[in-house]
């Protein structure tokens, strides 16, 4: 590979804050041309930020850019976009009802008298797909493709825009593992071309194999770069965690005492031809692993009554039990800390007591009327439990940072005695300091005898917090391991739909 | 919340004071009177709305229950000469019961409050209609109807809902203000005393974060409709003998939009999660006053709904202005409080 001498696009000190929280304390970043490097960091670490502010989704609140040496303004995607610079979104943007010609010239079609000139469209959209290895007909139904080629079809899209430099955020975290190898060999050849990548995974693996260059994010800041030659996971592990890796996922195991919740062949809606049956005992930290859209999310939300179960049985200390809606799961002690917390988990615009007090109201109500006192001390206790850092407990939730949200959903729910916590992505999202008090906390939940099931595609953080985990690949179980047969290779192994070799 | 009524409130004194220099007569007692017994009609109906509105719903069917109660309490009392507490009892199940199926065809047919509601305005008009003969009627009997012979206790029941208390010397209180009084404080209550109202408020700003805080959500929003229908059916019989005469075709005609309008103005949202029963009682006397100003005043009274179009489009901006600044200043305690403890951290690690 050769490098032109200067950098094909330079960040300097950007600073971006968010209400209650500093996300990016003034970092840098450089990317030759044809160069892949990849951008790594634990969640909360700043990365999705610096993305979103490079592809000119939101602005940042200082900072310099440099493309060709040059310096650069950008403050909205357009400006992003005649710079050369196109994000491929972790979540597919394509219009499922149009056709692939469509979809890559949407918004700019060759026009001819004012018509949409429908031959050069499928002939210069055939052209770009096959740059990214897809011999498809332009003319296919985008929605009608699996997932893995709508992403290669995003990434065609990008190409027709004569883009410079591809961002890919988490692109492989619901691909198989041969949509996978497609993709890289996609990149590769790109590379090649001369165009450049930043790639953010969460699965150092990948970015061993893609990378020419590492850079690592710690809290808002440059934690280090690693060259060729020095990308090894623990390297990486090293600079992203700041510590030894045992340090920070400070786990006792517990003697698991009896089974808090038993599944045994229940269905959820999304996947109706797959059975799962587990089990998580008191004491216990449970983990569920998998591919993003493995069906993981809906079977949490089916242990908690949002979407009710098809079939099978539910058992809660022994006792059946068929939720048919959350009320129905708290009531059971169930309690579920959801992935998307502004949607889920809050009521954002209401304050931290109220939304701390929301689950326990019921139960401290006399005649109906509010225990206000009681209410109070409820929020008082989960601030100073929690550390949840904010002005007051009169401040609206949704001018926290996203670790403090979460903080309120735990809170809120510990206020309740939950005999089962579940939590979806617990860290997703948040700063490394909270991201810490939250793993302490589920050790320390987990001490005083409460079951814990939690769903996470953060390798380090399954693998670090688990005592048991699942695997799941396309709604079922593909697997179970133990505390001494985890490796990440395990992992992916089953949540591609491989098996264990024997 | 209590700056938003503070809003409102000061809005209240600057028409009050406007309308009072424009022409001192607005002044007199009887013109008092009168202005406090319609903002009360007016503010029971616009409670009620209230309480669907903070749940981010919408009942656009108000002033056909009005209308409805109103037409089925005269006949009921005057045709078939029916027990007149009965029939009020009757009258307010009925709208009891057409705040529920507006309730279960939202939360279990999963239809729109827009149009379930929409539907229930064309139907309940249409009935008053069908069921009168589109004629005109009153809860009074006159002598030769059936109901004649309970014609006392309806007088009581007309000295009730619609007479007037001396208070002092000259001024008399009508008797709505009282049932106003009474709805007001209960409404309040429930709504910032109950677990239930803390409910409405959590579910109108994010139902399906109330559902996973395990709310019953579906059974709270047929609550709110209920109560909003249950108000709309106690104006009703307000109305009904304040007016004396129910006219099926017209009696409740367009309150729906001055109920909205009221609870709008008073500090509700339509996207939900916010409002409070003091705003949206002041805000009904705002929108009273400012007809009966442009009556005194002397301005043509074509120009009445584009006067107070224009007074509730000013005052909702005025208020997304209040909310604005309110949110910087959380927003600005926020970042102030980042700041301070990333430099704790970074000193705390120096020390370490």
């Amino acid at each position: 590979m050769a490098f032109d001498s200067g950098f094909l696009l330079e960040v300097k000190d950007l600073k971006k804050s968010f209400p209650g929280v500093l996300a990016l304390k003034g970092v840098s970043l450089t990317l030759g041309k044809g160069e892949v490097i990849s951008l790594i960091g634990e969640n909360g670490a700043g990365k999705s930020t610096l993305m979103k502010i490079l592809a000119g989704v939101q602005p940042a609140d200082s900072g310099d850019y440099f493309i060709d040496g040059k310096k650069v303004e950008f403050k909205n995607v357009r400006d992003a976009m005649d710079l050369g610079i196109a994000l491929i979104h972790q979540e597919l943007n394509l219009a499922s009802n149009l056709d692939l010609a469509s979809n890559i010239f949407l918004g700019r079609e060759p026009r001819k008298k004012g018509f949409i000139d429908e031959q050069e469209l499928h002939s210069e959209a055939t052209r770009h797909l096959q740059r990214v290895g897809l011999n498809l007909p332009s003319d296919t139904i985008a929605g009608s493709l699996p997932i893995g080629k709508q992403q290669l079809v995003e990434i065609a899209k990008a190409l027709s825009c004569d883009a410079r430099v591809l961002i890919m955020d988490e692109p492989t975290s619901s691909l198989s593992q041969k949509e996978t190898e497609t993709l890289f060999d996609v990149v590769k050849g790109l590379r090649d071309e001369g165009i450049s990548v930043i790639y953010i995974s969460h699965r150092l693996g990948e970015v061993k194999e893609l990378s020419d260059r590492v850079t690592v994010f710690r809290d808002g800041e440059n934690a280090g770069d690693l060259a060729k030659d020095e990308i090894t996971h623990d390297n990486m592990v090293r600079l992203m965690v700041g510590r030894e890796l045992s340090e920070f996922y400070d786990r006792d195991i517990h003697q698991a005492g009896e089974c808090v919740l038993k599944a045994i062949n229940v269905v959820s809606p999304t996947y109706p031809d797959t059975p799962v049956s587990i089990e998580v005992r008191a004491g216990e930290i449970v983990g569920i692993a998998g591919l993003v859209g493995a069906g993981r999310t809906e079977l949490l939300q089916t242990f908690f009554g949002v979407t009710p179960s098809l079939g099978g049985e539910l058992e809660v200390q022994g006792v059946s039990f068929s939720p048919r809606s959350p009320a129905d799961a708290v009531q059971a002690g169930l309690a579920l800390a959801p992935e998307d917390r502004k949607l889920h988990g809050l009521v954002l615009p209401m304050t931290v007591r109220e939304n701390a007090s929301l689950p326990s109201l019921e139960r401290d109500q006399k005649l109906g009327l509010l225990d206000h006192s009681k209410e109070k001390m409820i929020a008082d206790e989960a601030v100073a439990q929690m550390k949840i850092k904010t002005p007051s407990i009169e401040q609206a939730a949704r001018f926290l940072s996203g670790g403090n949200q979460q903080k309120i959903v735990l809170g809120k729910w510990l206020a309740m005695n939950p005999k089962l916590l579940m939590l979806d992505e617990p860290t997703r999202g948040i700063d490394i300091g909270a991201k810490r008090e939250i793993y302490k906390l589920m050790e320390q939940l987990a001490g005083k005898g409460i079951a814990i099931l939690f769903v996470s595609s953060e390798m380090e953080e399954v693998l670090g917090m688990a005592d048991r985990f699942y695997v799941m690949h396309e709604g079922k179980i593909s697997g179970e391991l133990k505390k001494n047969e985890m490796s990440e290779e395990s992992i992916m192994q089953l949540a591609t739909g491989g098996s264990l070799a024997a | 919340m209590k700056k938003n009524v503070f809003g409102i409130f000061g809005l209240l004194v600057a028409v009050f004071v406007i309308t009072a220099i424009a022409d001192p007569n607005f002044l007199s007692a009887y013109n008092m009177q009168n202005t406090v017994k319609w903002s009360s009609l007016y503010g029971v109906m616009s409670i009620g709305v209230a309480f669907v509105i903070i749940t981010g719903g919408i009942d656009l069917s108000i002033g056909s229950v009005v209308g409805l109660v109103a037409v089925v309490l005269s006949f009921l009392t005057k045709i078939h000469g029916l027990d007149p507490i009965a029939a009020i009892g009757l009258t307010l199940l009925m709208s009891v019961g057409i705040g529920l199926i507006h309730g279960l065809l939202i939360t279990k047919a999963k239809l729109q409050p827009f149009v379930v509601t929409l539907c229930g305005l064309l139907i309940y008009r249409s009935l008053s209609r069908w069921l009168t003969d589109n004629q005109s009627l009153g809860p009074v009997p006159l002598e030769g109807d059936p109901g004649f012979e309970n014609l006392e206790q309806i007088l009581m029941l007309d000295f009730i809902f619609s007479g007037q208390i001396a208070i002092g010397g000259f001024f008399k209180l009508p008797t709505p203000a009282l049932f106003l009084l009474v709805l007001a404080i209960a409404g309040s209550i429930f709504l910032r005393k109950t677990i239930w109202g803390r409910y409405l408020y959590a579910l109108g700003n994010n139902e399906e974060g109330a559902r996973y805080s395990g709310i019953d959500t579906d059974r709270m929003k047929i609550i709110a409709y209920v109560l909003c229908s249950f108000f709309a059916g106690i104006a009703g019989i307000l109305f009904a003998f304040e007016l004396g005469s129910v006219q099926p075709a017209q009696t409740g005609e367009f309150y729906e939009l001055f109920a909205i309008a009221a609870a709008v103005l008073g500090g509700c949202s339509l996207r939900g999660g916010e409002g409070s029963v003091l705003g949206v009682i002041i805000a009904a006397a705002v929108i009273r006053i400012i007809f009966n100003s442009i009556n005194i005043v002397g301005i043509s009274t074509h120009l009445e709904f584009g006067i107070l179009g224009l007074v509730i489009l000013l005052g909702v901006i005025g208020d997304e202005i209040l909310k604005k600044k309110m949110a910087q200043r959380q927003v600005a305690a926020s970042e102030k409080l980042a700041v301070e403890l990333s430099e704790k951290s970074k000193s705390n690690e120096k020390l370490e």
